[in-house]
């Protein structure tokens, strides 16, 4: 049972992940690869500040901002001077690799005796149930500060999905999902689509590096290595939700997405606790997304046959 | 007003695929003339549309609208004052947002975008008000996404949201040429009518003669990327489609002798 608030608690940080890769893939229709490096620059900022002393609210901030610089640099790349998106990820992700090794001085950095903002929840659940070790849910004793450890993550992802919703539902936000649907009509209409995907993809990282920052302080240590595959994950994340809840307006795919994170973090801890090798684990994301991708085309292909699959 | 002047534009110089699509092209358009633009394929007249639109940069020569010079103004700058309807309807619109949204993408073109709800219910009504002339039934269906609607009613409402906000100047690339005849001539129909409602300064490229007798106060005729006729007033009033089809015959037949003298002359000499 544990293991399960576990899991959900980190399909909850990850949903942030998941956020940020639904602005690039579906707002922008790119899989933006910077993620893999903005991840572990927010768990690298995030750590290498916490350890420095600085307040872990500060850290985390600082972490986010670090992405959206790097997010926005990916955009320059791909606008100002129209590059591929995809290599533009690649080269910003590749030199992420080395900055992050410079911003922790070392590839790995324990966070476990530091103070950091998942101490804060757990000063949380001592003040808001005092004397209450643990819980009993369904019948497993659970340790109170996890379930606190959720709901905070759960209230903070809430809050940034509302945000992103809000942002999306604005007239800057509309014109940016319209630059990503058809520039040529949305320039037109007099907006600068350089400045929106620039701007887009700093947000979508910043909110990835603002992930990466919680997970490492909640896992406990931030590694130079934690955002290979990432992006695949999300993109898994995301495909779920959609599939989920089959509906297109931007409130379910942003719920969706958050959701998808969970369920596919759930998924993934089922799997290992019925003996799958850890070691297949990118493998076999990497192949559902692949059938993700490739079963809708195949459905339509079918179907314009005059076929029906039911 | 509009002024072009001594606009020049070569594409891909200095390759085998050079193209000189705009030869030293200057024309002043009134304040509120409607003016059709005609030609052969490749002629320029619809780069001669663009080059105003901002698409690309011209080579050399000058633009000014209202006495503003737009010359090297990106074509995102320009839209402030430039309303467009496109030849392909799936250019003018986001197909995957709703009716609404496209519209108030169009309500704030070139005006500053605000972190406001885009969708407040006041504007919905004003949209539903607005988008019921077209006669579509679309004013039941503001919410769904466009990409569903057929290409007349998708040009139907790029022009309504070229419209919305009064242009300087209206540009029309062959906006009827994707449509089918009675869907092309509802649409026409509605040029027509917010063109002289609004007293618009129009520049519309067809390729349909019907339309550029009937349209507008002045054909401009281009050829080679040149401009090679021009009708103005009572001469365009009287024009027929007949008229314009043997010029363009006459046009056709002048370019085929420059073709056989020059081979002739390639027999002759080398």
């Amino acid at each position: 049972m544990s293991l399960l608030i576990g899991a959900i608690t980190i399909g909850l940080i990850l949903a942030l992940l998941a956020l940020g890769i639904f602005i690039s893939f579906r707002i922008f229709n790119f899989a933006d690869i910077t993620a893999e490096g903005s991840l572990t620059l927010g768990a690298s900022i995030s750590a290498a500040m916490i350890v420095a002393g600085f307040n872990p609210l500060l850290a985390t901030l600082v972490a986010l901002a670090g992405g959206f610089i790097a997010g926005a640099l990916t955009g320059i790349i791909h606008t100002k001077f129209e590059i591929n998106g995809l290599l533009s990820g690649i080269l910003v992700m590749t030199a992420l690799y080395s900055i992050n090794l410079h911003v922790m001085g070392k590839s790995n950095v324990p966070l476990m005796s530091e103070s950091t903002v998942i101490t804060y929840f757990e000063d949380l659940a001592k003040w808001v149930m005092p004397g209450t070790e643990t819980i009993s849910l369904l019948g497993n004793s659970i340790p109170a500060k996890d379930i606190v450890i959720l709901a905070s993550v759960f209230v903070i992802v809430s809050i940034f999905g509302a945000l992103l919703y809000a942002f999306f539902k604005s007239n800057f936000g509309t014109a940016m999902r319209a630059t990503g649907n058809n520039q040529q009509m949305i320039r037109a209409q007099g907006v600068n689509t350089k400045t929106m995907i620039i701007l887009g993809l700093a947000v979508s990282n910043a909110l990835i590096a603002l992930s990466g920052a919680i997970l490492a302080q909640f896992q406990g240590f931030a590694d130079v290595q934690m955002g290979i595959g990432m992006l695949v994950w999300g993109l898994a994340s995301v495909i779920i939700g959609e599939a989920l809840i089959n509906d297109k307006s931007l409130g379910f795919l942003i719920t969706g997405a958050i959701f998808g994170s969970v369920i596919f973090r759930l998924l993934v801890a089922v799997a290992l606790r019925i003996g799958m090798n850890p070691n297949d684990l990118k493998l076999i994301t990497a192949l559902f997304v692949f059938i993700a991708l490739v079963l809708p085309k195949i459905l339509k292909k079918n179907r314009m046959k005059g076929i029906e699959i039911k | 007003m509009i002024e072009i002047q001594n606009i020049n534009k070569t594409f891909n110089p200095g390759t085998v695929n050079e193209v000189k699509a705009l030869c030293d092209v200057t024309c002043t358009i009134d304040e509120g003339s409607f003016v059709v633009l005609l030609g052969t394929n490749g002629s320029g007249k619809s780069t001669l549309l663009n080059a105003v639109a901002g698409n690309f940069l011209p080579d050399s020569g000058k633009i000014t609208l209202d006495a503003i010079d737009i010359t090297r103004m990106p074509e995102h700058k320009r839209a402030k004052y430039i309303g467009r309807v496109f030849q392909n309807p799936f250019s003018g619109t986001a197909p995957d947002m709703s009716i609404a949204e496209n519209i108030t993408l169009a309500a704030k073109r070139g005006l500053h975008r605000s972190l406001g709800w885009a969708l407040p219910k006041t504007a919905i009504e004003e949209f539903r008000e607005k988008v019921r002339p077209l006669n579509m039934g679309l004013e039941d269906r503001l919410d769904s996404p466009i990409g569903k609607l057929s290409g007349g009613q998708r040009q139907a409402l790029t022009l309504l949201m070229a419209t919305w906000l009064k242009p300087k100047l209206l540009l029309l690339d062959e906006h009827t040429a994707a449509l089918d005849p009675k869907t092309a001539s509802k649409v026409i129909q509605l040029t027509k009518e917010v063109v002289e409602k609004e007293k618009l300064t129009t520049m519309m490229v067809t390729h349909s003669m019907q339309q550029a007798v009937n349209l507008g106060d002045r054909i401009l005729m281009l050829h080679n990327g040149r401009i090679v006729y021009e009708f103005n007033g009572q001469e365009k009033q009287r024009l027929k489609s007949n008229d314009l089809l043997a010029l363009f015959d006459q046009i056709r037949r002048k370019d085929q002798i420059d073709a056989t003298t020059a081979d002739m002359i390639g027999h002759l000499y080398i």
